[in-house]
């Protein structure tokens, strides 16, 4: 073993260390601590220059109640579960506007498809933030949805979105479409035109041909794009925040108003934890399906 | 399939009106004279000016450009490292924590990295400031550069590097002059991804930011808490085409490298 790959190995790995791990113990730690009105306000410290003694004193310190409040108060319940209730709703949304755009893509002319391909890209680049903004704009009361309903004659008096689950359920449609679209048009794109040629030469409509065809082979996809969308929206804070309402709950946005206005850090800990958990299982499945997938094609 | 079919042109022109026109009529919107958003006022420019003489978000767009690049830099120096380790590394001890700790921060929730940064950098009794920004975001960037370089390691011949070796490259001698041009594209992708991400990240900049700080982002995110905003429009408008211009140069000496690499590799075929 040579210095120098200690070195290459060791830089990257200290730095994950100390800012990604250790941060992560300290989240746990004062999750199990009590509130103190000191600044930082969490209580027990893990000293460790006093040594076993620091260190059985920490752990005697420790206790459940912030967890055991998350339990009493119904927000927090009902935070989680609204939180996953938008997630699915809104995944099942996403596929279902996301999967025409892929099979449109995929079905393109071949010299449409690089460009196809980078007009899906071009909003992920563009600031998520701004994405949310923009349609801010559109569903006001004054937005454009309503003065062009207006104008058409279609209502009299503006409608309420913004500041609803609905402009929620739209804001994440809109923002994590790109996610749902580029794994499904991978799928797509690889599938074999002659397979449904045969299929439909053995007697099936077109539309049977995709039922039995095309949407069970691209089954790989739409697992790979409702994942990617389905785990960053249980956690997602900017589109509640700024087109949900006041009963809009989210378990992000819970989470950060907890630490911001509240200042209450070890429940903020505690809320964070409980998410983590709730996160854990969609990512523990979707690394067992991409290596299902991987191994598949080997 | 020389065509667009019926049904497939229909899905393709609504996915593209559904994801464009949000962004189009913000742009358009920036243009207006008037302080309503939805009433057109006649076009003007009135906006930016407002926007070029608002010191604090210039001084925001400043903070943000240098965290950008401080961290994005450092950012792929890390990542490459972690991903040179990772796939060429062999087996040394702790290498599943590493590979674990370089995929958690892409999935986790932000709220979570930021909140608990937030904390160790309370713990250790550092200021909140432009350094705690830079630590926060070369940490979740360096996992998106390492996925970018190691899929680029992956896929290229290993006999390459240990014929240099065999003809006396010392490692660094064979990692600069035949690995490093050779995953230098996905490199400066990583880069690229590192900096977008690190202009356009709020949640882990409102956790880990002081007073003194304030991001792009951060500025935005509390100007649009109150509402709609022409200035935003303008800022936005800005923002927007700096990434179109960007995103269509890359595509476009994409395309022409992977064409010149076909060539090349018809050439050394036929040769």
């Amino acid at each position: 073993m040579n210095y120098r790959r200690l070195f290459l190995i060791g830089i990257p790995y200290v730095w994950l260390l100390a800012l990604f791990l250790v941060p992560f113990i300290i989240v746990l730690k004062i999750s199990l601590s009590d509130i103190a009105l000191s600044i930082p306000p969490y209580t027990p410290t893990l000293d460790l220059a006093e040594g076993w003694a620091g260190i059985k004193d920490f752990f005697s310190k420790l206790d459940f109640d912030n967890f055991l409040f998350l339990k009493s108060d119904p927000l927090y319940w009902k935070a989680y579960v609204s939180s996953l209730q938008i997630a699915i709703l809104s995944t099942t949304m996403t596929l279902l506007v996301g999967y025409p755009i892929a099979y449109g893509m995929a079905r393109a002319p071949e010299e449409w498809r690089a460009t196809l391909m980078m007009l899906v890209i071009l909003p992920f680049w563009t600031s998520f933030l701004i994405r949310v903004y923009s349609w801010m704009g559109i569903l006001g009361k004054e937005g454009f949805f309503n003065s062009a309903l207006i104008w058409l004659g279609f209502i009299d008096e503006p409608l309420t979105i913004l500041n609803t689950n609905t402009a929620v359920y739209i804001g994440i449609v809109y923002t994590y479409l790109p996610f749902m679209i580029l794994p499904i048009y991978a799928a797509l794109e690889k599938l074999d035109i002659s397979l449904l040629e045969a299929a439909e030469d053995l007697g099936c409509t077109r539309t049977s041909a995709f039922w039995l065809v095309t949407l069970p082979l691209s089954r790989p996809g739409i697992v790979a794009g409702c994942f990617l969308v389905f785990i960053p929206v249980i956690g997602e804070f900017v589109i509640p925040s700024l087109l949900g309402g006041s009963n809009t709950l989210m378990i992000g946005k819970v989470l950060f108003e907890e630490f911001s206005s509240n200042r209450d850090w070890p429940v903020a800990s505690a809320v964070a934890v409980l998410l983590l958990l709730i996160v854990v299982v969609p990512i523990v499945l979707f690394q067992r399906s991409q290596e299902r997938q991987a191994e598949a094609q080997k | 399939m020389r065509r667009f079919s019926w049904f497939n042109a229909t899905s393709l022109t609504l996915g593209f009106t559904f994801l464009y026109l949000p962004m189009l009529i913000l742009i358009v919107y920036s243009f207006n004279g008037g302080r309503n958003v939805a009433i057109w006022a006649g076009f003007s420019t009135k906006w930016y000016g407002e926007l070029f003489r608002d010191k604090a978000f210039l001084d925001a767009a400043w903070v943000t450009l240098r965290v950008g690049l401080m961290s994005s830099t450092l950012a792929t120096i890390l990542g490459t490292m972690a991903a040179y380790v990772i796939v060429r590394g062999g087996r040394f001890k702790g290498r599943t924590v590493m590979s674990g700790m370089l995929y958690a921060p892409i999935v986790m929730p932000e709220v979570i990295t930021g909140l608990s940064l937030l904390l160790l950098f309370i713990a250790i009794g550092l200021d909140r400031g432009l350094v705690t920004i830079v630590l926060a975001h070369t940490t979740f960037t360096m996992c998106f550069v390492s996925v970018v370089v190691s899929s680029r390691l992956v896929t290229f011949d290993q006999s390459l590097e240990e014929a240099a070796l065999d003809l006396g490259c010392t490692p660094w001698d064979a990692f600069k002059s035949v690995t490093l041009p050779i995953i230098a594209p996905a490199v400066i992708s990583g880069w690229l991804l590192a900096f977008t991400l690190s202009l356009d990240d709020l949640v882990l900049a409102s956790f880990v930011s002081g007073p003194s700080s304030t991001t792009l982002p951060i500025k935005i995110f509390s100007a649009v808490r109150l509402g709609v905003s022409p200035k935003i429009n303008a800022l936005s408008t800005i923002m927007i085409a700096i990434v179109a211009f960007g995103v269509i140069t890359a595509s476009l000496i994409n395309k022409r490298s992977v064409t010149k690499r076909l060539r090349d590799e018809q050439e050394a075929a036929a040769s």
